[in-house]
């Protein structure tokens, strides 16, 4: 299932994105600890595709997807 | 020996919209335009679909026949061309003789990157596939083969996510034995000549003298003789090669049929915009106008008319079109769509001869001038912004923008 969040990110000098907290469903928000890995990949199970960012969110390993700047996540 | 592949998007429409859609994917679904507008055929389906016996171009009542649970989804091309575009920078990191045919085709000359990659055409086939799979969550077909034709019957013989190889020293035992019909270029109307001169595979057009083919289909007979027996050489385009335009058209199928010479004029103005403002894009003028008109038994008829001057403004083009329709069309049926397209085309920048005895071609450079403010308060404040009066006789027939709506154009092999 897709989850669509809203993402308060960093844009750095040369263009690139990083995302630092995410606003959950009902309204919590959760700052992002480290960004693993981005690279660009498809979300089979919540449907698009996009930059692909693996974070470590409160100890928990999750897969953001920012596809065309709508941010998402897979549940 | 040349290294070429041919990689092909499976299901091109209908596998992004089932990758957006996950809830639709294990059903039959087909894109297809809309019925209300009288768009109403299938675009592309998805495997399931295809099995069921769904084939592109037929009728949706047709489809649903078929496959009774069918899941139609309308087109969305800004995310098809999104997804192509996406495709073509993955095929880009392996060589810059990347070159489309289609949105969900292109041919790469991996030639001169083998060496500096250490790899094998293989083997970065494979590596293709699954990083499409992976990062875009489609699937390619992909065809590993000496030529650019042979590449491309290589990525249709196994589908879907599929790697075929035809290899030089092998390719008569895997080409030859194939149907005429699966040759590009060979469509029904030619392989159904082939046939009466008993030529039923591949192999045989390879194995018939091509004196006889060129006497039977004149050029293209020799043409499809190199290509049956391995010999096309084509190159495959770099990135930084534009293609020579040869012809800018727009078309539409009418949301209802067209009665009478103003409904054709109409249409027309909408279309002979749209052309003269892509003409003025690419920095060309035209000097000719071809006209396709379909009537509703689906006959179709093209005729075409040269110019004296060249011209990027709609009002020659209209009005030339408006003309070729007059002389030819007597109205025995309406029309059901209309096409209308620029032909012999120059370079914009060249010198126009101003006559001493009329000011036709001044006046044209008048009209230009206000057309291209035209698209410059298109451009910036939208479509809409300015629009002719004319219009709005008929906004319903008139109301379609070809320029912006689907801009996909037709690819040839010999550009």
């Amino acid at each position: 299932m897709k989850i669509p969040l809203k993402v308060n990110a960093d844009f750095d000098l040369s263009g690139k994105i990083m995302p630092r907290s995410i606003e959950w469903e009902d309204g919590r928000v959760f700052a992002v600890d480290r960004v693993i890995d981005v690279r660009r990949a498809a979300s089979l199970k919540a449907g698009g595709t996009g930059l692909r960012y693996i974070c470590r969110i409160c100890g928990r390993t999750v897969a953001l997807f920012n596809d065309e700047n709508k941010w998402f996540m897979e549940k | 020996m040349r290294s070429i592949l041919h990689v092909d998007m499976n299901n091109f429409y209908a596998s992004v919209e089932c990758l957006y859609h996950p809830e639709i994917r294990n059903f039959p679904v087909a894109v297809a335009g809309d019925p209300l507008n009288r768009h109403g055929i299938i675009l592309a389906k998805n495997m399931i679909a295809k099995k069921l016996g769904v084939t592109t171009g037929e009728a949706i009542w047709e489809a649903k026949l078929k496959a009774p649970g069918l899941v139609l989804v309308p087109p969305d091309y800004k995310k098809y061309i999104r997804f192509s575009r996406m495709a073509r920078e993955i095929y880009y990191e392996y060589s810059d003789q990347v070159e489309a045919f289609g949105l969900d085709e292109n041919w790469i000359d991996l030639t001169g990157s083998l060496s500096c990659m250490h790899s094998d055409p293989v083997a970065i086939a494979d590596t293709i596939r699954r990083r499409v799979k992976e990062e875009l969550g489609v699937t390619v077909s992909v065809g590993v083969s000496f030529n650019k034709i042979f590449a491309k019957l290589g990525s249709d013989l196994k589908k879907p996510d599929a790697t075929t190889v035809i290899p030089f020293e092998h390719f008569k035992e895997i080409v030859w034995p194939l149907p005429v019909g699966d040759l590009l270029y060979v469509g029904r109307s030619t392989a159904r000549q082939l046939e009466l001169i008993a030529i039923n595979t591949i192999g045989d057009l390879a194995r018939t003298d091509v004196a006889i083919l060129r006497r039977r289909l004149g050029k293209w007979g020799e043409i499809l003789w190199f290509f049956a027996n391995g010999m096309d050489t084509s190159p495959v385009r770099k990135i930084s090669e534009s293609e020579q335009i040869k012809s800018i058209g727009n078309g539409t199928t009418c949301p209802r049929d067209l009665q009478t010479e103003q409904d054709v004029r109409l249409v027309f103005t909408v279309l002979a915009e749209s052309v003269a403002a892509r003409l003025r894009d690419c920095c060309v003028k035209c000097r000719g106008v071809q006209i396709f008109l379909r009537d509703n038994s689906l006959f179709t008829l093209s005729r075409q008319k040269q110019m004296e001057i060249p011209c990027c403004t709609s009002a020659p083009i209209l009005e030339t079109a408006m003309e070729l329709f007059r002389q030819h069309y007597r109205w025995p049926k309406p029309l059901r769509s209309v096409s209308l397209s620029a032909i012999y085309l120059v370079t914009a920048s060249r010198h126009v001869q101003l006559s001493l005895f009329d000011d036709t071609a001044e006046r044209l450079l008048v009209q230009e001038q206000l057309e291209k403010t035209i698209d410059k308060l298109r451009d910036r404040f939208g479509h809409d912004a300015i629009t002719r009066a004319s219009a709005l006789l008929d906004p319903k027939l008139t109301g379609f923008n070809p320029k912006e709506d689907h801009t996909i154009h037709p690819y040839s092999y010999f550009r």
